[in-house]
C-alpha cells in the first residue's frame, strides 16, 4: 500500500485562512474602501478589509483583500461602481505583476498569441478565431466555446465574458491578436 | 476504476456522477449528452476511449456545470469532501475546477482517508490549486505545459497569470523550470510537461523524453493537453506503472495527432477518434 507523504493536523477549519488564493486591492481613499466592501459583499464575496502589507507603498491605510481567481469579475463589479483599484497584487507575492510577455508562432494561413497559459489562434484570411487552449480556471472552456468560429472583430471580449484570471490571460492574448492583425 | 473530476461549461448544468458512454462527438454521463470539443469532457472522452481499447470498464465521471463563477465548483468539493473517504479508486484524475485553497486542502483530508491511496493526477485548475495550496508532492502526476511549468517553477505566482517575466521568458529550457519546480515542492511525483517535446521527469531530473511524431499544428488546438491527460489516466487505470503510462501517453497523443491530419484550426474531436488507431500502434510497438 502507498502511504502519504504528508500528514493530516487536526481539522481543517482550525488552521489559519489560507492566502494562496487571495488577492489584495489597493484604492487612494479609505472611503473607496468602504464603498468597494459594500458592493463586493453585497454581490457575494467573502472579502475582508485590513491593513495594507509592508510592500504596499501607495493607496490609503486600508486594503480588501478577495478570492484572485476571480479578479476579471471583480473588476467588472467594480468597475459598474464607478471604482477603480490603484493597484491589484496577489498576497502571496505584493509586488508581482501581471504577464507583459507574449509569445507569438505563425503557422502560414493562422497566427497564435500565448499570453501566460492561454494561447489563441486565428486564421489571417478570414480573421475567424480557429482555437482557444491552454488555461485551467472553469470559464476557459466556456470562453472557447463564445470565440471560436467568430470573426475577431465581432467575438466577445474575454474581459466581458470572463470570470477568472484564466479569462483575464486570454483577453491578454485577443488585445495582442488584435494589435497585430490590424 | 478511474474516476475523473471536472466542470462543463454550462451554468445551470446540475452535480451528476456515472459512467462515461462514448456516443459520437458527445459523451453520455447519467443520460446527459456532452459535447467533447474540449476540456474535461475531452479528457473522459480520451479516457474512455482508452479504457475501451483495453477491455476496461468506462471511466466515472463527477461534473458539475462552471462557467468561472466557481459555484459548480464548489459543489464539486463539497461532494468530494464526504464521498471520497466512503469510496475505492485506483485512479483519480481532477480537472477543470476553480481554484481554491481552503476547498483544495479539505478534499486532500478526505483522500487520506482512502484506503488503498488512489493514484492522484491533476491537470487544469485543480493542479494549479495543489500548487497554491503547498501539496503538490501529495499527487502522482501533474500535466503542466510550458506556460503552466513556469507557474509552478514561480514559487510566488499565485496563478500562471502572476509568473514572475524572468522566468517565463525561460521558455526554452524546460529542464530547469523542472528542476526549479521540484526544489521548491511545487511538483507531483512524476511531471509531464507537454510542448514541442514532451519531458518526463521526477525529483531526480528528467528520465524520458518524447519528441516524435512531431505535429507542430497540435500546439494551438484546445483540448491536446486534456486527451494527453486523459489518455494517461486511462492507461494508469489499465494497468500500466504510471511512468510508462505518462510516456505512453505522450507517444500515443502525438500519434493521434498525426492520423488526424490536423491544421490549427482542427478540433479535438477529430484527434479523439483516432485515439484507438493510435493505441494499437504505439502499445503494439512496445510490445
Amino acid at each position: 500500500m502507498a502511504f502519504w507523504p504528508f500528514r493530516k493536523r487536526g481539522r481543517p477549519r482550525a488552521a489559519a485562512p489560507p492566502t494562496g488564493d487571495r488577492g489584495i486591492l489597493v484604492f487612494s481613499h479609505t472611503s473607496e474602501v468602504i464603498r468597494a466592501e459594500k458592493a463586493l459583499t453585497a454581490a457575494g464575496w467573502q472579502i475582508r478589509v485590513m491593513g495594507p502589507p509592508p510592500e504596499i507603498q501607495s493607496g490609503c491605510d486600508l486594503v480588501i483583500e478577495f478570492p484572485i481567481i476571480e479578479e476579471l469579475q471583480i473588476l467588472r463589479v467594480l468597475e459598474q461602481h464607478r471604482l477603480s483599484p490603484l493597484e491589484v497584487v496577489p498576497v502571496s507575492g505584493p509586488l508581482l505583476t501581471p504577464v507583459d510577455l507574449f509569445q507569438v508562432k505563425d503557422f502560414g494561413r493562422f497566427l497564435m498569441v500565448r499570453a501566460a497559459n492561454m494561447k489563441l489562434t486565428v486564421d489571417k484570411d478570414t480573421r475567424i478565431i480557429v482555437n482557444v487552449s491552454g488555461g485551467g480556471c472553469p470559464d476557459v472552456p466556456y470562453l472557447a466555446r463564445e470565440l471560436v468560429g467568430r470573426p475577431l472583430d465581432q467575438a466577445p471580449r474575454p474581459r466581458d465574458l470572463g470570470h477568472t484570471l484564466c479569462g483575464y490571460a486570454l483577453e491578454l492574448a485577443f488585445q495582442e491578436m488584435i494589435n497585430r492583425c490590424s | 476504476m478511474l474516476l475523473i473530476v471536472g466542470t462543463v461549461p454550462e451554468a445551470d448544468f446540475p452535480l451528476i456522477e456515472g459512467e462515461t458512454v462514448l456516443a459520437g462527438p458527445h459523451i453520455l454521463v447519467a443520460d446527459r449528452e456532452i459535447p467533447v470539443n474540449r476540456g474535461t469532457a475531452a479528457l473522459l472522452a480520451a479516457a474512455a476511449a482508452t479504457l475501451d481499447h483495453f477491455g476496461k470498464p468506462a471511466p466515472l465521471a463527477c461534473l458539475a456545470g462552471d462557467i468561472g463563477t466557481g459555484g459548480g465548483s464548489r459543489l464539486l468539493y463539497e461532494h468530494l469532501v464526504r464521498m471520497l473517504p466512503r469510496r475505492q479508486l485506483g485512479v483519480i484524475c481532477f480537472h477543470y475546477l476553480q481554484p481554491e485553497v481552503d476547498w483544495h486542502n479539505r478534499v486532500l483530508f478526505a483522500l487520506q482517508e482512502m484506503r488503498p491511496k488512489p493514484l492522484l493526477i491533476a491537470d487544469a485548475g485543480f493542479m494549479y490549486v495543489a500548487k497554491m495550496s503547498g501539496q503538490a508532492a501529495a499527487y502522482d502526476l501533474f500535466t503542466p505545459d510550458a506556460g503552466e511549468l513556469a507557474f509552478l517553477a514561480d514559487e510566488t505566482a499565485p496563478h500562471p497569470f502572476y509568473t514572475r517575466g524572468f522566468i517565463l521568458h525561460e521558455d526554452h529550457k524546460v529542464p530547469d523550470l523542472i528542476t526549479r519546480a521540484y526544489a521548491h515542492r511545487n511538483a507531483s511525483r512524476y511531471l509531464l510537461v507537454k510542448g514541442g517535446t514532451d519531458y518526463l521527469a521526477d525529483c531526480r531530473g528528467i528520465w524520458a523524453t518524447v519528441a516524435e511524431p512531431r505535429v507542430e499544428a497540435l500546439e494551438p488546438i484546445g483540448g491536446t493537453g486534456d486527451t494527453l491527460t486523459g489518455i494517461a489516466a486511462g492507461l494508469a487505470t489499465a494497468g500500466f506503472e504510471l511512468r510508462a503510462a505518462a510516456r505512453l501517453a505522450a507517444k500515443t497523443n502525438r500519434v493521434a495527432g498525426l492520423l488526424a491530419l490536423p491544421t490549427p484550426a482542427t478540433q479535438v474531436g477529430e484527434i479523439i477518434e483516432q485515439i484507438p488507431r493510435a493505441l494499437a500502434e504505439v502499445v503494439s510497438g512496445e510490445r
